[in-house]
């Protein structure tokens, strides 16, 4: 790990030749002149700012160097200065796409410093949002993924799903991207009475869009030609170095904090797993990664349905009741983690016995995994090298904070 | 039709030299005319096609239901900056896309429109056609090296290897036609395939042609609908197109050979993929549905109808062309070249094999 992220931090790195494994060169290649190309940070695949600098053989990528910190926002540091719910709107804009899920897993870690019992109806929403959250953010994964490979129709339709489950948060708590929604010890608003119906609607709707994307996309034999056997994550690799979300399940490695570690009242609810295969090519491919997070965008709608079933719909309880008027842990440090769309997300909080932190350290899930990119990218084209930063599905803002 | 107008205008100005210049530079303008006119249109309909196949509206501000789109771009594309480069290759930065234009206009000289009207009528036309459409690439390779950006050195030689690859099932798929016909001139092609749809090349030609009979014919039919698919798909590849637009693959290479281009410039790259559009098209009806021949035989027949047949076949294949390109994923340089050299040429050489084989032992 230290010899790749010293790599990682080297601006010009002398191109290694003899890091390709040897399987994936062709003997007797003609030996041309490598050449450095700057991939980012605008370049329409790189998801935002991402910086990526590839030495390149002709097509072939010798070498891949992430160059991170164009969205650095110094958010540890400000965390420092900041009181323990002034912190959230900060959480929000890391994992933009996904900050319910951001707000989720710091509220808990606060809550859990303090001993703070949530009201029933209040994990209900949580839940609720956090897997609807989910799905949006794995619908902008599998729309991007499709634009990488090419294919544009998909992601219109993935984002007009995506609509529906904004305009949900929207009615509830007036934001579309970025909610502070989810406090500590509650919410910021009751669940609004129009929410549940337009959920029931939107379980069945998104079912259809689910079908249609893997009609159009998935199945697609030019899809699947581009993305099989391209990228491919060892599962040893993958533990080794971290990973996890869809990016360590696509290589057959089930591991999901849901049900391993689980918080909320994720264990009332049936759900599956889904692992990487080898469905169509090798096993942790990039198809792989992108099957399991269509699986798992089905496995959300089912925790979806089954909150539906059980949600207390005569509790009349106030979702701020559990907020506590003043937020001042006791002295001491905790490491809380939680399922966010990309993986692990952790929060090491420490206190020091005053209202702000004395230090919040993020373990982000997009950067772990970012920094895989060198290893399951080398030997492959350059159009892979699109498809395999494509199905690592990374958030800027979280890599950099 | 050229003697026609040549005697409209000596009417108009007197006899003189005049006259004649004037009657030749507007005989030739004409495709020119059909092409911008096309090209407003298929502009509009590639946005409009695209927005229902992705549920959207498409534009809908300029004009009702947005249709004055295509002129409101054009207008914004002539008042944009003309950016060189300060490190390109000046002469052939600037050279190029006039180039790439000319490839792709020069085509329409020998289509014919109708009976009546084909600007040139080479008895090499398709041979002609195959070769200055080729010459694009040309232009293509010169704005990617030229451009001193390496994005756009990519996407030029991406779009070389993609060229050879094309070329050769394509001009199989051709040449079993001119077989058949046993000649290259498009207009007498054309002409073969008179007197309803079992006659277009497609379903084996002509029924009464000379040398062989109906039944040889016939037994074509097969023959000739792979090679119209292999054609086509080799013509999706020309027209730089998804599945095949790995020269310009936006998530790829930015905009590939044209990444620096801008104001018009870029548009006449852009006019120039459309004319392309329409001449592959257009080849694609031409060869293997009966050009300007009306599939009923002579119901709705003759020289202006023609027209209307000829243009609504090549743009049916043009709306084919958007459909694809807005459904289906890029594929990759490699499997491009698996796809021309493994499977479209082995195929390729079969039917033209076939063909041969058929129309020399059933011709005499």
């Amino acid at each position: 790990m230290s010899e790749l992220f010293n790599r990682t931090m080297t601006t010009i790195a002398p191109a290694p030749v003899k890091i390709i494994p040897a399987e994936r060169v062709e003997p007797n290649r003609i030996k041309t002149e490598e050449m450095i190309l700057n991939v980012g940070p605008q370049h329409p695949s790189t998801h935002g700012v991402l910086r990526l600098e590839a030495v390149l053989d002709g097509e072939l990528v010798i070498d891949v160097i992430p160059h991170l910190g164009y969205l650095h926002r110094c958010f540890e540091k400000h965390c420092e200065a900041m009181t323990y719910p002034q912190v959230i709107p900060y959480v929000d804009r890391m994992d933009y796409l996904a900050a319910m899920n951001s707000e989720h897993g710091y509220a808990l870690a606060v809550e859990r410093m303090m001993g703070i019992e949530v009201p029933e109806k209040v994990e209900f929403i949580r839940v609720l949002f956090a897997e609807l959250q989910r799905i949006a953010s794995h619908l902008v994964a599998v729309g991007t993924f499709g634009l990488d490979v090419g294919a544009f129709t998909p992601f219109l339709y993935c984002f007009r799903d995506r609509e529906d489950i904004l305009e949900m948060f929207e009615k509830t708590c007036g934001a579309r991207l970025l909610y502070n929604y989810i406090w500590v010890g509650g919410l910021s608003h009751d669940l609004h009475p129009d929410v549940l119906k337009m959920c029931r609607d939107f379980v069945k709707k998104n079912r259809a869009t689910h079908a249609e994307v893997n009609n159009l996309l998935t199945f697609n034999k030019i899809f699947v030609e581009r993305t099989i056997n391209i990228g491919i994550l060892k599962p040893d690799v993958a533990i080794n170095c971290g990973a996890s979300g869809p990016m360590l399940r696509g290589s057959g490695v089930k591991w999901d904090l849901r049900r391993d570690d689980p918080y909320s009242i994720y264990d009332r609810f049936e759900f599956d797993i889904p692992v990487g295969t080898g469905k169509m090519g090798t096993v942790g491919d990039c198809f792989d990664r992108h099957w399991v997070r269509m699986l798992e965008w089905e496995q959300s709608l089912n925790i979806i349905e089954q909150i539906l079933e059980q949600y207390p719909q005569d509790d009349k309880t106030d979702v701020q009741k559990a907020v506590p008027k003043r937020i001042k842990p006791a002295i001491g440090e905790i490491y809380s983690r939680t399922e966010n769309p990309r993986g692990e997300l952790g929060y090491y909080i420490s206190s020091k016995d005053g209202i702000n932190p004395a230090r919040v350290k993020v373990r982000s899930p997009a950067f772990v995994n970012l920094s895989l990119l060198p290893i399951i990218s080398r030997g492959y084209m350059m159009a892979d090298l699109i498809i395999i930063l494509g199905s690592i599905d990374i958030v800027l803002g979280e890599v950099d904070r | 039709m050229f003697d026609g107008l040549r005697d409209l205008l000596i009417g108009l100005l007197g006899k003189g030299d005049l006259a004649d210049v004037l009657a030749v530079v507007v005989y030739c303008a004409l495709p020119l005319v059909v092409i911008l006119l096309y090209a407003l249109f298929a502009i509009l309909a590639e946005m409009k096609l695209s927005a229902w196949l992705q549920d959207r509206l498409g534009p809908m501000r300029v004009g009702p239901w947005g249709i004055l789109q295509p002129i409101a771009d054009i207008l914004k594309l002539l008042q944009k900056e003309d950016i060189t480069p300060t490190q390109a290759d000046k002469k052939l930065y600037n050279l190029s896309p006039f180039l790439v234009f000319i490839g792709s206009y020069l085509g329409f000289a020998v289509l014919p429109f109708s009976a009546m009207y084909a600007g040139a009528r080479l008895n090499v036309g398709i041979f002609y056609l195959v070769a200055v459409s080729g010459l694009v690439v040309v232009g293509i390779l010169m704005a990617g090296w030229s451009s001193n950006n390496k994005y756009s050195l990519f996407g030029a030689m991406r779009s070389v290897a993609q060229i050879v690859s094309y070329e050769i099932p394509a001009g199989l798929a051709i040449l079993s036609v001119v077989m058949i016909a046993g000649t290259m001139d498009l207009q007498t092609i054309s002409k073969l395939q008179e007197g309803g749809v079992q006659n277009w090349f497609i379903f084996g030609g002509p029924k009464n042609l000379a040398g062989f009979g109906g039944a040889t014919a016939w037994a074509l039919a097969p023959v000739m609908m792979i090679a119209f698919l292999i054609y086509f798909i080799a013509s999706l590849a020309e027209t730089n197109r998804v599945p095949f637009d790995i020269p310009e693959a936006e998530s790829e290479l930015v905009a590939g050979y044209h990444t620096e281009y801008s104001a018009m410039k870029f548009a006449l790259f852009f006019l120039a993929e459309y004319a392309n559009m329409l001449v592959v098209s257009a080849v694609a009806s031409i060869l293997f549905l009966g050009g300007w021949n009306s599939p009923f035989g002579e119901f709705l027949g003759g020289p202006v109808m023609g027209l209307v047949w000829f243009l609504g076949k090549a743009i049916f294949f043009v709306m084919v062309q958007i459909w694809i390109r807005w459904t289906l994923p890029r594929l990759r340089v490699d499997q491009l070249m698996h796809i021309c050299w493994k499977v479209m040429i082995p195929f390729g050489m079969a039917t033209v094999l076939l063909v041969g084989t058929i129309v020399t032992w059933f011709a005499h």
